[in-house]
């Protein structure tokens, strides 16, 4: 069972409505990737992220925004290694332009993006803002609605976001049995539109996943690195989707750091405190015979 | 009651006797930070202190917080963002302020659950149990309304739910959410008056923290023997006691520290796991998250309200008895808050004549009952009700209420406790034994001060 | 009191130092995240740098964009202006430091000193803005920081409607209530046509 989100459909609103039987028995495929900044000591491998930049400019730009990202960002501490001067290549390789209403005597115009503009919102109708997707979304839940499997697996958003890359897949037969489904069939989709010929009678989903309304976006080889990385489904995925949990959280590496700093450090701190209460409390402790 | 007498402050300076005269203020710390307090005191007595520090925490970070924040509905969301990613450190803060939210949260139940079992809530103690509970429910309002702020998904439809329960109480229901709200949904009226109430509702806690300590020092600590400190002679006070500073500030701060570990490592690593992916979505009237899941905090008691439907026969009873003017949903209300409210009577609701658990053999079986029926609740709240959990729901709230309004009665009449040690220094004394081998040595480590 | 005594003393003094010195670094490291949490952040600091496309200004122009909330007066100089600039005796100023902040205290109030560099646009290219004509300076009156009017006052440069005070067409103060010449900020030009306003961080 998924805490999913149906972005699509408005669905009643009052009390207790929402636990009612409309998501029940959505099962989706989420694959754990191997990502660089898992873990305490994980961080962003920033080549990576410049691949992730690269697919995201060349595919998912086209429909979907990054309404929160700076291009500033890009190039300060925490950035995906890229100098002022690159970020205004990118910009002006790229023709990326905003509407400024202060132009044109309040009118407004567009003008080319500053460093200090934040990327455009979404061009398409319906496609999510990404800048904070893997955030948005966890992979990894139960057992039972427990939440475990996020203290071993972690989140999941960037899994989730890469298997959703990976997940597309042949429709299963029992879909074909019904009226036509709209969208693809992806095994990581759990929001979209399900065929009742694929539920069984106790209500349970009998595949994966749902239907999406996105097209697969990525494929082998669709997209060429100049560094001649690897660039099947796979890898180019788990780019997309290491760029895109920088995105969400670009502080990821300086909050481990601290993380680990602050527990070494309390931990210290503790073993004097364990000391300083010992010898504090010893004689209270042994010598009640004054 | 007579406090336990120890020593008070005694000015010696020129200096410190003007202002003694003027304002005691020296004198009220030196009396708040060397209280006796009994030696005997366990690690379940470290709540207090991790509560005190969580609150100051919180203030802490949410002034520096509200500086940057807006409580305008097109700014909010983008807001937390810019504090994120642009204030200097705001990342690191804001997830303290947020899992700091959680700290308080565990702290509070470990207390509660302390106090619970020690029997701390009873006679004379009533009435720190009484404002504390007030500050539970005052927690509560406060962690809610922090929530709404990021104006996220969970925020805004939590939000919607939540006001809806008040919507649920008979005839001015409506008008009591349409008031709550100042609009006929949610909005920019609420988002600006929570913003309001969740700066303020904390300095109304800090209050009620003097307020709380203020009563227990009078009536003096519970222990984990429940037998009174001997107050006849400062002597035999002596005996039974250590003072507050250093013995169990040190002790405090121990605990407090290695409890910050582990929290440090959860906002070092894992900050968003105690919350809710959804609450990184902006906020949208038009669609609804698919599960509406309320904090971990507050699910033990969702469950409550949930667990009550029109197919109960209690409230099948209920809706006859009143003429359909209690239906489930209200009812479900009233069990929720009357789930608190239970806990506030528990004073006279416990007719034992022994005041802690462990002396009590029939009464440990059901309070270890009660400790899972809310773990229980709490897993259940977040599950969809359907299936098994609205039956698990039902039974675990079914417990919570028969704890206080019938086990607890009962169990004093029928139980047989066992005779609690006379005195502290005795249960002390048990727990410490004199060495018998290590008496050449004694003299020796007895320190000079 | 024996030796053993002394020395365990001095261990346990040790480890109540320790322990209070951890703590106090803990609560120092705490309390100044808060405090610098209060600087200004990465969306201010970087509009501490802007670039600014001059490329419309044409000879005798002005223009006044704001910059960190402030005006700033970037003004293409007319061949007059930079000659009636030149020809005054630094001597003669009432405030001779130039007060550009890429050159620093002792640099004198020179025409020169008060403008843009041109820019370099390599072997054999004409610049857009020839030697002297570009002129950048604060926007508001040394005085008490109103907003000077241009081409006017006894000097052909700024006058303050609100003290009197007159600049000449390099900005220098010469009559009037106000201590100083206008403040001419870090200004570089990047491009041809594209000045820079503040340094990078």
């Amino acid at each position: 069972m998924l805490k999913t989100l149906t972005l699509t459909t408005a669905l009643g609103l009052g009390l207790m409505v929402s636990t009612g039987a409309q998501a029940a028995g959505a099962e989706t495929y989420v694959e754990d990737f191997d990502f660089s900044f898992e873990g305490m000591f994980g961080r962003y491998d920033t080549m990576q992220l410049q691949r992730g930049m690269q697919v995201y400019t060349e595919v998912c730009a086209s429909c979907h925004g990054l309404e929160y990202v700076t291009f500033r960002s890009l190039a300060e501490d925490g950035g995906i290694g890229w100098t002022d001067d690159n970020v205004r290549d990118y910009i002006e390789f790229n023709g990326i332009e905003l509407f400024d209403n202060t132009l044109d005597d309040g009118f407004g115009d567009f003008r080319p993006a500053e460093l200090t503009d934040t990327f455009p919102g979404s061009q398409a109708e319906g496609a999510p803002d990404l800048s904070l997707m893997a955030k948005a979304r966890a992979g990894f839940h139960g057992p039972e609605g427990t939440g475990l499997n996020q203290l071993f697996y972690g989140m999941g958003g960037p899994e989730y976001i890469a298997s959703l890359m990976t997940g597309y897949a042949e429709e299963p037969e029992c879909a074909l049995e019904g009226e036509p489904m709209d969208g693809y069939y992806n095994t990581a989709f759990g929001a979209g539109g399900f065929p009742e010929s694929c539920i069984d009678e106790n209500g349970k989903h009998k595949v994966p996943g749902s239907w999406i309304g996105m097209p697969p976006p990525l494929d082998d080889g669709w997209i060429e690195y100049a560094d001649g990385s690897p660039n099947d489904l796979d890898a180019l995925s788990a780019d997309v989707a290491a760029f895109l949990m920088w995105t969400a959280e670009p502080g990821l590496n300086a909050r481990k750091q601290a993380g680990l700093t602050g527990v070494i450090f309390l931990s210290i701190l503790a073993v004097l405190l364990y000391l300083t209460n010992k010898r504090l409390w010893a004689p209270i402790k042994k010598g009640r015979d004054e | 009651m007579a406090g336990i007498p120890h020593d008070h402050y005694e000015p010696s300076t020129g200096g410190e006797k003007w202002l003694h005269k003027r304002l005691p203020v020296v004198g009220l710390m030196y009396d708040t930070l060397m209280i006796p307090t009994p030696k005997n005191l366990n690690w379940m007595w470290i709540w207090g202190i991790v509560l005190v520090f969580t609150l100051v925490l919180q203030i802490a970070t949410g002034v520096i917080l509200a500086m940057h924040y807006v409580a305008d509905t097109e700014l909010a969301f983008s807001r937390i963002e810019h504090i994120m990613r642009n204030v200097n450190g705001g990342a690191m803060i804001r997830y303290v302020h947020m899992n700091g939210a959680s700290l308080f949260f565990v702290a509070v139940y470990a207390h509660i659950f302390r106090a619970l079992y020690y029997g701390s809530y009873k006679s004379p103690r009533e009435v720190t149990w009484i404002i504390g509970i007030l500050m539970f429910v005052l927690m509560m309002g406060t962690a809610f309304m922090g929530y709404v702020l990021p104006w996220g998904q969970m925020s805004f439809h939590g939000t919607a739910v939540i006001t809806g329960l008040f919507g649920a109480i008979p005839f001015v229901g409506e008008a009591i959410q349409t008031w709550l709200l100042g609009a006929g949904a949610v909005g920019q009226p609420a988002l600006n008056r929570f913003f309001a109430l969740h700066y303020m509702l904390p300095f109304v806690l800090l209050g009620l923290t003097i307020v709380h300590v203020w009563a227990f020092h009078t009536t003096g600590n519970n222990n984990p023997t429940g037998v009174e400190v001997r107050r006849t002679s400062k002597e035999e006070a002596e005996r039974d006691t250590l003072p507050f500073w250093p013995y169990f500030v040190i002790k405090d701060l121990l605990a407090l520290v290695v409890i910050l570990i582990v929290f440090t490592a959860i906002v070092g690593f894992m900050p968003n796991y105690l919350g809710h992916p959804d609450n990184y979505i902006p906020a949208t009237a038009a669609a609804t998250p698919a599960h509406i899941v309320p904090e971990w905090y507050f699910l033990p008691f969702y469950a409550i309200l949930r667990a009550f439907d029109d197919s109960v026969w209690i409230v099948i009873l209920t809706n006859w008895l009143t003429f359909g003017i209690i239906d489930g949903k209200f009812f479900g209300v009233l069990a929720m808050f009357g789930a608190i409210a239970v806990m506030a009577l528990a004073p006279w609701l416990d007719t034992s004549s022994v005041r802690s658990g462990r002396y009590r053999p029939m009464f440990k079986w059901w309070f270890w009952l009660l400790v899972v029926d809310f773990i229980i609740l709490m897993w259940v709240g977040a599950r969809p009700a359907e299936g098994i959990y609205p039956v698990i729901s039902l039974i675990g709230a079914t417990y919570w209420f028969a704890y206080f309004l019938v086990i607890l009665p009962l169990l004093g009449v029928i139980e047989k406790p066992l005779t609690p040690p006379a005195t502290i220094e005795e249960d002390f004394a048990a727990h410490y034994p004199k060495s018998t081998g290590g008496s050449s040595s004694a003299p020796a480590a007895a320190p000079a001060e | 009191m024996s030796h053993a005594d002394d020395l365990q003393g001095t261990r346990r003094d040790f480890i109540y130092y320790a322990t209070a010195g951890g703590g106090a670094i803990a609560a120092g490291v705490g309390g100044w995240g808060l405090i610098n949490s209060m600087n200004p952040s990465r969306d201010v600091l970087a509009l501490q740098s802007v670039r600014v496309d001059i490329s419309g200004l044409s000879e005798g122009m002005q223009i006044v964009p704001l910059w960190q909330g402030k005006p700033v007066f970037i003004r293409y100089r007319t061949p007059e202006e930079i000659e009636a600039a030149r020809s005054v005796d630094v001597a003669d100023l009432p405030d001779q430091s130039a007060g550009n902040d890429l050159l620093g205290d002792d640099a004198e109030a020179t025409d020169a000193n008060r403008t843009v560099a041109v820019f370099d646009g390599g072997e054999g290219v004409e610049p857009t803005f020839p030697e002297g004509a570009l002129y950048v300076s604060s926007g508001l009156c040394t005085h008490l920081g109103c907003v000077p009017v241009g081409e006017s006052g006894d000097f052909g440069g700024w006058f303050c409607p609100c003290h009197g005070s007159h600049y000449d067409t390099a900005g220098r103060i010469r009559k009037g209530p106000a201590p100083r010449n206008l403040p001419i900020p870090y200004a570089v030009l990047v491009e041809d046509t594209v000045l820079q306003l503040g340094e990078e961080a």
